[in-house]
């Protein structure tokens, strides 16, 4: 049913298939042995055990700051930050619609500003401070640009809806919605295949005519 | 701004708060990827697969050599292979089209198992291949069905003093809905299954993946809650649905798989290549004396994808002689599938620009000339509509648009530099209802609870439903939860066809009267118009009331013909030297009937009318027919609007009940709000430029140089 979730992290096991690696991950000075002797590095060859050092030394320890929560995180270089925010940390609100940095779906705030963390590798956003979909909100208060969106029906099935609205609070604070076409210029790299711009851009008109902060 | 209900589930929607298919963890879910075939045609000779296996954290990889049986696939013992049928996944070595899926690599991250599929390497024994409908024209052939139709005299057309006879194409486009397709698949037990899919039914999905798995259908739970657009991609079980069961069985893990935004262009459909003729014959004051509509549309070599494309040309305009012939053509190449406006988009844009060439030739105003011909009752079957007020749609869209200013004489008006004209196209699509059922439960805190197994693609088919159900009981919008996209929920088809208003809305609107009158029943005396539900259920000690019923048409479609209609008018705006085309206004009007939700129908024919301007200006799948294979499979090669090309538009509506259809009064609207606007985008060209383009998309390269030849 819809609502069953848990939070476990992909990957994590719930049975005890397969529990050997991880078993072997925990024991760290096992590793050492492996490398500094030939006899042990050969049979563990034959173990496979070649995945399992890949294992460890794929991952690389990060840390970074995500909607005001630190998070310290071990991700492989090649993962994005697009899939480390939706697969790891569970903040599915972000996106995926291309992979390309073509569609705009995957919007995210670093450092205040807007990029697409479908072409950000986590490991670049180390020490940086992230802001997603889901923190842009006070608590139950929304962003005046949620509001606007609510308000002007800036959109129908919702999938770009949250890349749209990161990329129209940057687009107001980069200065880059002074009129209609030029809003409609600085938000082309969002696209809305349900084809809500009208209303989008009549979002961003009233919260930048509004004056409100973003 | 529109009044009108703001989404129920907006609120959802603006904080990413909604979740989609992929967007759930079950505990232990493990990662899918497809690997697709890099040939057309022909078969697999050699598929390794040892390096992917031994690659870190891969689970297992399945190709057509390791693949378990699929119970649906199979054929009964001493019957021969059907020619024909729905594609089957890793059920031999034939490669059918590019793209293929050959095998799903199943690893413990995302980025291992897209790292381990790298490592699958096949070899193949190629055959060639054909993908080009206009070569493999003279090879197609009659489908099932009516394609081929003739009412009155034969090439009538030809007989009348104006005509002409003109050939129309548009390229094969793809949905391209923002959210990828994707899957989590769980067994549950060895014959119980859980999805959460990208699907526009749960139901049908359920029954689909029943047939191929052999399964009891109340042992499948599917699940499709959000879904971030569709357009008729998600109205089956795809090759990559299946897959992610299979792997999920294999490894005894859930699954999540997703395709890629390429896979998008080769496995989950598109609206097919199709080439038609049409000649058409006026008398001189405009009365139309044939119509003969040719087409040939592209399908794969399994499956015959019938779209009907003529059907407009029979059905449009009163008109006593019409025949058609409608072919297609086998290519190597994935089936096409329904895409919004399926068949009629395509056939409108034919009949709508042959009408405009008549119209010049005729030198009669567009608009007149369809007023001329205007049908009364339905011309193919001879019953009257059940409802068509396209006339005051004409009027309302040449007033929206300033059809005035509209110089009749074609490239003989510019502004700054850019040269101005005026176009306007009509579309229709059958006003459908089918049987859906839906529940209604008053709680004692006199919160309503809707039930039905609908999904909802974007349009706001909840925010609708309760907009129904609260005016039948009475109870404000924030005290009604919709529950849907769930398949144990009440019947409800998929939502495709615009008929889902029509249909579960017809349900709800039962459900909510029925529950409604067992309050009046416990009041006694008649009831009340507004009654407090939570102090009857209190009065009698209640815990709840509920009813379920199901709900489809009568006799009604014996009687009348029932169908949307609607009319767009563009502004363009030419550049004569780059030939680049602007769309300065657009001004779409729907005849469908009662509208229930203003605020949401608005933003359908908003976006319908987008979707339409990216068939006329941009959207073009390009296969290099040297391999088979489509080059611009992403967003950067593959144009379709972004903000930068759209103006404002002005939506607007009739807003006249139909008296038939349903309680509502009201019709679907969905597909009408592209079909027709391609033809009104490439008239408005014509009108700007002098220049017919008869193939879309109308892209600069067709009207380049223009300056040169002007000057």
């Amino acid at each position: 049913m819809e609502d069953e979730r848990d939070h476990a992290l992909p990957g994590s096991e719930p049975e005890a298939k397969d529990n050997s690696r991880r078993n072997f991950l925990k024991q760290s000075t096992l590793l050492t042995a492996i490398a500094l002797t030939p006899g042990t590095a050969v049979k563990a060859a034959e173990m496979h055990v070649d995945e399992k050092i890949a294992a460890v030394f794929e991952k690389m320890p990060i840390k970074m700051e995500v909607n005001g929560v630190a998070h310290s995180l071990s991700v492989e270089p090649r993962a994005t930050l697009l899939d480390i925010l939706r697969e790891q940390l569970d903040l599915t609100g972000t996106k995926k619609g291309c992979d390309h940095g073509q569609c705009g779906a995957c919007t995210v705030h670093v450092d205040g500003h807007r990029v697409n963390s479908c072409l950000t590798l986590g490991v670049m956003a180390s020490g940086k401070k992230i802001t997603t979909i889901e923190g842009l909100a006070k608590g139950d208060e929304l962003h005046p640009m949620q509001e606007a969106f609510l308000k002007h029906d800036g959109f129908q099935c919702g999938y770009c809806t949250p890349g749209q609205i990161m990329s129209a609070v940057a687009c107001i604070r980069e200065g880059h919605a002074n009129s209609e076409m030029e809003i409609r210029e600085y938000m082309s790299g969002n696209i809305c295949r349900c084809g809500a711009y009208p209303n989008i851009v009549n979002a961003i008109q009233e919260v930048k005519e509004g004056g409100q902060a973003v | 701004m529109t009044k009108g209900m703001s989404r129920i589930d907006g609120r959802l929607k603006v904080t990413g708060a909604a979740r989609y298919s992929a967007e759930f963890t079950p505990a232990g879910m493990v990662y899918g990827v497809l690997v697709g075939s890099t040939i057309t045609k022909g078969s697999i000779r050699l598929i390794d697969t040892k390096a992917a296996e031994r690659a870190p954290g891969v689970l297992k990889v399945i190709t057509w050599l390791n693949s378990p049986k699929i119970a649906g696939y199979q054929v009964e013992h001493g019957k021969p292979e059907p020619a024909k049928g729905t594609y089957k996944l890793f059920y031999n070595n034939k490669i059918l089209f590019n793209g293929q899926p050959i095998a799903v690599v199943v690893a413990d991250s995302f980025e291992r198992a897209l790292f381990a599929a790298s490592l699958v390497k096949a070899q193949y024994n190629a055959d060639p291949h054909h993908t080009n409908l206009r070569d493999n024209a003279a090879k197609a052939f009659a489908p099932e069905g009516d394609g081929t139709t003739k009412r009155g005299t034969e090439d009538a057309w030809k007989t009348a003093p104006v005509k002409l006879e003109q050939e129309y194409i548009i390229p094969s486009e793809v949905h391209s809905p923002m959210e990828l397709h994707a899957i989590i698949a769980k067994w549950d037990a060895e014959d119980k299954l859980t999805v959460w899919t990208k699907t526009q039914g749960v139901q049908d999905t359920r029954d689909g993946i029943a047939g191929i798995f052999k399964l009891p259908k109340e042992n499948i739970q599917v699940n499709s809650k959000f879904v971030g657009g569709a357009f008729g991609s998600a109205l089956q079980v795809w090759p990559h649905e299946v897959a992610a069961i299979l792997a999920a069985k294999a490894v005894k893990r859930p699954v999540k798989l997703l395709l890629g935004r390429a896979d998008m262009f080769t496995s989950v459909g598109y609206r097919p290549y199709t080439w038609q003729k049409i000649g058409i014959g006026a008398t001189a004051d405009g009365k139309l004396v044939g119509i003969t509509h040719e087409a040939i549309g592209q399908t794969s070599t399994y499956e015959d994808f019938n779209e009907g494309p003529i059907g407009v040309s029979r059905s449009t305009y009163a008109c006593p002689n019409v025949n058609t012939i409608y072919k297609l053509a086998a290519l190597d190449i994935g089936s096409p599938t329904w895409m919004r406006g399926p068949g009629e988009a395509t056939g409108a844009f034919a009949l709508e620009s042959a009408l405009d060439e008549l119209s010049y030739e005729l030198k009669i105003d567009p608009i007149e000339l369809r007023m001329k011909n205007y049908a009364s009752t339905d011309p193919e079957s001879g019953k009257p509509f059940s409802s068509k007020f396209l006339d005051e749609a004409y009027k309302l869209g040449a007033e929206g648009i300033n059809w005035k200013d509209r110089n009749a004489k074609p490239a003989s008006v510019t502004k700054d530099g850019w040269m101005v004209g005026y176009g306007m196209g009509g579309g229709m699509f059958g006003a459908y209802r089918d049987k859906a059922a839906a529940k209604a439960i008053l709680m004692a805190d006199g919160t309503l609870i809707i039930q039905t197994a609908v999904s909802d693609i974007g349009p706001g088919t909840g925010t609708a439903m309760v907009t129904i159900a609260a005016g039948v009981m009475g109870i404000p919008a924030d005290k009604i939860r919709f529950d849907m996209g769930d398949s144990s929920l009440p019947l409800a088809p998929s939502q495709g066809g615009s008929a889902t208003t029509a249909t579960v809305g017809s349900a709800v609107y039962q459900a909510c009267t029925d529950l409604k009158e067992k309050f009046q029943k416990l009041i006694g005396n008649g009831g009340t118009d507004h009654p407090d539900y939570a102090a009857i259920l209190k009065q009698h000690s209640l815990p709840k009331l509920e009813v379920t019923v199901e709900s489809s048409g009568g006799t009604e479609r014996d009687k009348y013909a029932f169908y949307s209609w609607s009319v767009h008018f563009i502004k363009v705006l030419v550049h004569p030297a780059t030939g680049v085309v602007k769309v300065d206004r657009a001004v779409c009007v729907a005849d469908s009937g009662s509208i229930v939700s203003p605020k949401t129908a608005r933003s359908q024919i908003v976006g319908g009318a987008i979707g339409g301007i990216g068939m006329a200006l941009m959207e073009e799948t390009v296969i290099d027919h040297r391999y088979g294979n489509i080059v611009n499979n992403n967003f950067a090669d593959y144009h379709v609007p972004v903000n930068a090309d759209i103006p404002q538009i002005e939506a607007l509506f009739v807003n006249k009940p139909d008296p038939h259809i349903n309680p509502m009064g009201a019709k679907g609207m969905g597909e009408i709000a592209l079909i027709g606007m391609a033809a009104a985008v490439a008239n408005a060209v014509y009108n700007a430029t002098g220049k017919r383009v008869r193939e879309l998309p109308i892209t600069p390269d067709k009207l380049v140089g223009m300056d040169l030849e002007l000057s």
